[in-house]
């Protein structure tokens, strides 16, 4: 016990002697969350559209304003002809086109049939659905004020629950905590073993008499407790800056997050014992991580989209179930009684990743 | 001045190629990650779970919810005795969305011609809620019509010649494929992320190692040293461009639009001024550790605000600042924009411009820079 503690001394006098590192490790997520938290959103809002008005009408003036008037679409570009649409698409003007054809407003005032054409620029599939539906609901709406006024039928009452406004906020601020906290404690312990490979004070390590379960413990406490702090940094930020407010158990959140952490801590430890060089260990727990996890958690893309295959791939993410965790604890306000699978399936990770870690240090030892 | 150079590419790829593992990095991975993460990324939402609560129990509401399950988009996990026990199951994550229709649905709907029926959207992902949404308010549309009809036969002709059609059409992508817009997309950044990275760590390796002092006493030129650098770690981003792009071509099938001509016109661009801000961040360096994290500071906001993953038109006006100062966002836009719409130089102009001129300014400062240290 006592070697551990000398040991975990040493090792935080070399992460405290790094200045600049420090800075970088703090000042890092709290300028993301903040960014991020703000930043981004999947909403749609003043999304540029070109109108092709093949009927010049007052009627399809009135139909135009009213578009115009959404806070979703902006009118930019009365187009003159189709052969127009193809160059705006390409120097990425406008996303989409609303084709009003002749005898719209005849047609209209006859109840005859109507066909409008929604042309969008498919490069970004999910964008392009996304604005495709709101602009034929938009349309729908108005086509029937105007045609079926004795005749309103079935109308939804819309509640939109833990997030009436749809702001990003709620959404990403789980998912951004999961992949800062993520890819900090993978990097910071992917390298601690390897540099001293590199350096060669492994072999004074190894000589030395201490057990491997106790050199990896001490390489990782201070890693934890660094984290536990940014932890601790984003948390506040969310709730004073983004007004995301805790919902749930904050002692519960902060139990699971140390699951969360420790499960990183030995990531990174093990991508540690099993390269030689600094650059490849970090190589591999940026690239690796990275991109799959901000894919595969759930935050970004549904998860139950997926195929199968990938579905699978997505339970072996930490993140992920960090993620729905957060999402419930934080967000929803629901306790253990929802999220102990979740918990459980986090629980289980750290412990095998820790046998792996130990097992493998060993062996490389010999 | 070009035989030095000569021999410290030489010597600089003597020394990559010694590193299996950072080849394996450099080819392996984004083959992997290219093969495999753009399955992942689709909004195309299906079976949005849902909860039932029929007050009723009517024909009417039984035809409403044969409706719905047909549309293809729901799937139905639970009917409900009442509201909050169906909001139960939305705390628990089993269903998405709350469907209730309150008593006397039928007889109101019948006699006064309108009804409501309550819609409660799990929304902590707004877009999944915002499109659920839309794909139920577009079932009750139908649903009312042929409502109508019923209730009022004599209006059945009228419904059948008259009505709004929206005729939708995807240029660029006819067949709905979103891999067609997600693969170039993540092609860009992989080669952003590769080539970042691997300059940003070599010269701090050097530093780290001490061998840098060596290159100092030596009468290599500064010049020659960054080019020296450069031109190695270009040549491998540019092979790694080529391999992502066959598997582009290849396994995804993606029809190249443009001019291969253009676009490794600018992706010889871009490139450059990747590596540069890369060999920037070495520069300010003192170890490994710390460049890494910078790279990855960078890196995260650069594709998170790159319109890659959410659209800039939705990000608030301070941050498409930001978005428009990110060099991803170019990339991204330029290689899909030449890869799927045959955009031309022309509507590439701002790509150019904003690339190469950071390509200019970053290089000059990391060889100024270099010379200071010195």
């Amino acid at each position: 016990m006592k070697q551990l503690l000398i040991f975990v001394q040493k090792e935080f006098y070399h992460v405290l002697r790094d200045k600049r590192t420090l800075l970088i490790l703090f000042g890092m997520p709290v300028v993301q969350v903040l960014l991020f938290g703000f930043a981004l959103s999947t909403e749609v809002k003043n999304t540029k559209i070109g109108i092709l008005d093949q009927d010049k009408t007052q009627i399809s003036a009135e139909l135009i304003s009213k578009i115009n008037a959404n806070q979703y679409f902006d009118v930019d570009k009365n187009l003159k002809s189709i052969n127009q649409a193809e160059n705006s698409f390409k120097g990425g003007e406008i996303k989409m086109i609303l084709v009003i054809p002749q005898q719209f407003t005849e047609n209209l005032i006859l109840g005859k049939k109507i066909q409008l054409q929604l042309i969008t620029d498919g490069t970004d599939i999910n964008f392009a659905n996304q604005i495709y539906n709101f602009m034929s609901n938009i349309l729908m709406d108005y086509y029937g004020q105007r045609t079926l006024q004795s005749f309103s039928g079935v109308q939804p009452e819309i509640r939109m629950l833990y997030n009436p406004q749809l702001k990003g906020a709620p959404n990403f601020v789980p998912g951004v905590m999961a992949l800062i906290l993520l890819i900090i404690c993978v990097l910071m312990t992917a390298v601690a073993i390897v540099r001293e490979k590199e350096s060669g004070t492994m072999e004074v390590l190894l000589v030395s008499p201490m057990k491997p379960s106790t050199i990896i413990l001490a390489k990782a406490i201070p890693y934890f407790i660094l984290s536990m702090v940014i932890l601790i940094s984003i948390m506040i930020l969310s709730v004073t800056l983004l007004d995301l407010p805790i919902k749930g158990n904050l002692i519960l959140l902060f139990l699971i997050s140390t699951i969360f952490i420790i499960t990183n801590l030995l990531l990174g430890i093990l991508i540690s014992i099993l390269t030689d060089t600094q650059q490849v260990a970090m190589l591999i727990s940026l690239v690796g991580t990275m991109l799959p996890t901000l894919m595969l958690s759930g935050f970004m893309f549904p998860i139950e989209n997926m195929p199968v295959p990938l579905q699978l791939i997505s339970n072996l993410i930490p993140a992920k179930w960090y993620y729905e965790i957060v999402k419930n604890v934080m967000i929803k306000g629901t306790g253990l009684e929802v999220i102990w699978k979740q918990t459980l399936i986090l629980f289980a990770m750290m412990a095998l990743l820790f046998v792996i870690a130990v097992k493998k240090f060993k062996v490389r030892l010999e | 001045m070009f035989r030095t150079l000569g021999i410290l590419i030489k010597k600089e790829f003597l020394q990559i190629f010694r590193n299996k593992a950072i080849l394996a990095v450099i080819f392996v991975m984004p083959v992997i990650q290219l093969v495999i993460l753009p399955l992942a990324a689709s909004y195309e939402i299906k079976n949005i779970k849902i909860a039932v609560v029929d007050h009723d129990k009517s024909t009417f509401s039984r035809e409403l919810i044969r409706k719905i399950t047909a549309s293809g988009y729901f799937e139905i996990i639970n009917y409900g005795e009442s509201y909050p026990q169906a909001y139960q199951e939305i705390e628990k994550d089993k269903v998405d969305l709350i469907l209730e229709i309150p008593n006397n649905f039928e007889k109101n709907l019948v006699r006064e011609n309108n009804e409501k029926v309550l819609l409660a959207i799990n929304a902590i992902n707004g877009t999944k809620a915002g499109l659920s949404a839309s794909y139920l308010a577009q079932i009750l549309q139908n649903y009312n019509r042929q409502i109508q009809v019923e209730l009022a036969p004599e209006t059945e002709n009228i419904t059948k010649t008259s009505g709004l059609e929206i005729v939708p059409q995807f240029w660029f992508n006819e067949n709905y494929n979103y891999r067609l817009s997600l693969v170039p997309g993540i092609l860009a950044f992989l080669i952003t992320l590769i080539s970042g990275y691997l300059t940003a760590l070599n010269i701090v390796q050097e530093k780290e190692n001490g061998t840098i002092e060596q290159i100092n006493v030596s009468p290599v030129t500064k010049a020659d040293f960054i080019m020296g650098k450069l031109i190695p770690f270009w040549l491998l981003s540019m092979l790694a461009f080529t391999i992502g792009l066959l598997v582009t071509i290849l396994v995804y099938g993606i029809q190249m639009q443009g001019s291969f001509l253009l676009l490794y016109g600018f992706v010889a661009v871009y490139l450059i001024a990747i590596l540069g801000l890369g060999l920037l961040v070495s520069v300010y360096s003192e170890t490994q550790q710390q460049s890494m994290f910078v790279v990855f500071f960078f890196m995260m906001i650069f594709i998170l605000m790159s319109g890659l993953f959410t659209p800039v038109e939705s990000m608030t006006d301070w941050a498409k600042y930001i978005a428009y100062a990110n060099p991803v966002t170019y990339g991204v836009e330029a290689i899909r924009m030449i890869i799927l719409k045959n955009s031309s130089f022309k509507d590439l102009l701002p790509h150019f411009g904003f690339i190469s001129g950071l390509a200019i300014v970053v290089i000059s400062w990391a060889v100024l820079r270099y010379r200071k240290t010195n």
